[in-house]
């Protein structure tokens, strides 16, 4: 089976040139075709260690770039571009602004888990897909993903009350993207579902809308992972130097807010 | 020396989130069938969500405490040995969850130091066996077992098992399966296939065992996951399969909901039917429709089951 490749030359850094003599050869046309000279200067040689600092990230720099990964990638067949390989090693190399190319559809992995169960270096390519979304998030050159919100509402609710009541989840999550609930499939599969509920049922659902479910005994539980998922948040800020990218940008932004603050 | 089959007869029930909701009919038609087959099912006291596909997304570790806490519970309250979840979710985090704490000291150090502050047991690896309900029955029944209780059969019901992919998938976390003859396998699962069989049902040649529904974006990235259901039902049809049985709530929801969408969104339309494996069992074992719950599913089933003359 193929290795899935990339190829890094692209149509815009070929150059041709209608009429071109050089030494007195005419390789004017298609003959005169080249590639546009890149000298790479901007990597991020700290990429690796940030991924690997984030969870999933662990085992990035196991891989040794076969390909299996890409090869039985669920994502991969619908859309080629999706390619866990090619981003493991641009991770590896240090390549930020090659990555930023994909920014948009990395979060895309549905956790199938068959790159991990294909992965003969233990990589776990599913657990990086994640680090990078995150540290694509957390570096600031995405929005939160859908999938990250939804990740974060469920997770939210589980931490509060032990237990999740999937009506809630869904409204909040469609609240928080700004999607409606006013669509026709959605309205169509309601109806469906309600079709054949018996009226003891209905009231059931309907009152665990109002009334969530909750783990009887869950606040120490609850205490304990607050505090945990506290302690991580800062743990990851540090380990992608956040506070000192953020301090930065607020010495740069100082003056003019200065400025404006003077003007009015 | 017990046997699974001893062991098996009376074992913890951890039904999940899911199965107090959405897929109420499987946590319906799994006690049912239990009933019918004289298997004890005990739940677990207080038992909290295992994390689901999104809470190792906010931390790994987090996940992994919270399917040792429903583990704990099992073992140190309820002195059981066996913990079967009939969610692939729910057994998937639960087998990851002992296979880090048997192998990672960072996560055993995590988890031990959040249920000392939760104030309940710490979960040890080895103290609890987590099963799915196809093991559960597999073993605690068998084939032969499950024939010689059977009050109707299938019919020859054109069936393609779908297993998704948290059953199988990493096989690390499995080291039960891929062992030989009566062991489960990670790439080609059998064991729905093998109890839909003994009751009577014919298994299609289904290509998809084991393909991803979309489940862990189903409503975060619709589009994908409504092409990789419509895939998987379209080659089910293909393959001659009249019903697709599930085993996973996840899974299951996906399928109905994304082939309502492909229909209405995307005028793509299928007829597969789609139901739970214990819903089929319990069909077979004498169960009414009813009492398997096939009127809360969203794919409607009961005219053609009835039709079939297995309803």
């Amino acid at each position: 089976m193929p290795i899935h490749e990339q190829s890094l030359i692209r149509p815009e850094d070929l150059t041709t040139h209608e009429q071109l003599v050089i030494d007195g050869v005419d390789v004017s046309g298609h003959w005169s075709t080249f590639i546009t000279s890149r000298a790479v200067t901007d990597y991020n040689e700290a990429m690796q260690d940030e991924v690997a600092a984030l969870p999933g990230g662990e085992h990035i720099h196991r891989c040794w770039q076969c390909g299996s990964c890409t090869n039985s990638c669920t994502v991969n067949a619908l859309n080629p571009e999706f390619n866990p390989r090619h981003w493991i090693y641009l991770v590896r190399i240090g390549m930020e602004s090659e990555i930023l190319r994909d920014k948009d559809i990395i979060w895309q992995c549905v956790s199938c888990n068959k790159c991990t169960y294909a992965c003969p270096r233990d990589v776990v390519p599913e657990g990086v897909m994640k680090a990078l979304s995150h540290w694509l998030e957390l570096k600031g050159h995405v929005k939160p993903s859908p999938s990250m919100v939804f990740d974060e509402v469920f997770s939210e609710q589980v931490f509060r009350r032990g237990k999740i009541e999937e009506g809630r989840v869904m409204q909040r999550f469609f609240r928080r993207t700004g999607q409606s609930l006013n669509q026709p499939w959605l309205i169509e599969m309601m109806r469906r579902m309600l079709r054949h509920l018996p009226l003891g049922m209905l009231t059931k659902l309907g009152l665990a809308t109002l009334v969530a479910p909750s783990t009887s005994g869950w606040s120490g539980a609850r205490a304990a992972i607050e505090e945990y998922v506290h302690e991580q948040e800062h743990k990851r800020r540090r380990a992608l130097g956040l506070d000192a990218l953020i301090e930065a940008a607020k010495r740069d932004a100082g003056p003019a807010t200065a400025g404006e603050g003077a003007r009015s | 020396m017990t046997t699974a089959k001893d062991k098996y007869q009376k074992v913890a029930y951890y039904p999940g989130c899911a199965l107090e909701g959405t897929a109420h009919a499987y946590n319906r038609s799994t006690q049912q069938v239990g009933k019918a087959l004289g298997l004890d099912l005990v739940e677990v006291k207080n038992w909290n969500c295992c994390g689901a596909m999104e809470v190792k997304n906010i931390d790994p570790k987090l996940q992994t405490y919270l399917s040792s806490r429903v583990m704990a519970i099992a073992a140190s309250e309820m002195k059981m040995d066996v913990v079967m979840a009939p969610c692939n979710g729910c057994y998937h985090n639960l087998k990851k969850a002992e296979y880090d704490l048997a192998h990672d000291p960072a996560s055993v150090e995590v988890v031990d130091r959040l249920s000392q502050k939760a104030g309940h047991a710490t979960y040890q690896a080895g103290q609890v066996e987590t099963i799915h309900a196809l093991d559960w029955i597999m073993h605690g029944i068998g084939e032969a077992g499950l024939k010689q209780r059977l009050k109707g059969s299938l019919q020859g019901l054109k069936v393609a098992n779908y297993y998704g992919c948290m059953y199988t998938r990493p096989r690390h976390i499995f080291p039960e399966k891929d062992k030989g003859p009566g062991t489960e396998s990670t790439s080609k699962p059998h064991f729905m296939d093998d109890l839909l069989g003994a009751a009577g049902a014919v298994n299609v040649e289904f290509p998809l065992k084991t393909a991803c529904c979309g489940g862990a974006h189903t409503l975060s990235d619709s589009d994908t996951s409504t092409k990789l259901v419509l895939n998987i039902l379209r080659t089910a049809e293909a393959a001659g399969a009249e019903v697709i049985a599930t085993e996973c709530p996840t899974c299951h929801s996906g399928l109905e909901m994304h082939q309502v969408r492909a229909e209405k969104k995307f005028n793509q339309p299928t007829k597969v039917k789609i139901l739970y494996f214990t819903q089929l069992l319990g069909l077979a074992l004498g169960l009414s429709p009813r009492q398997v719950g096939v009127h809360e599913n969203i794919s409607d089933s009961l005219g053609f089951l009835r039709e079939k003359g297995i309803a």
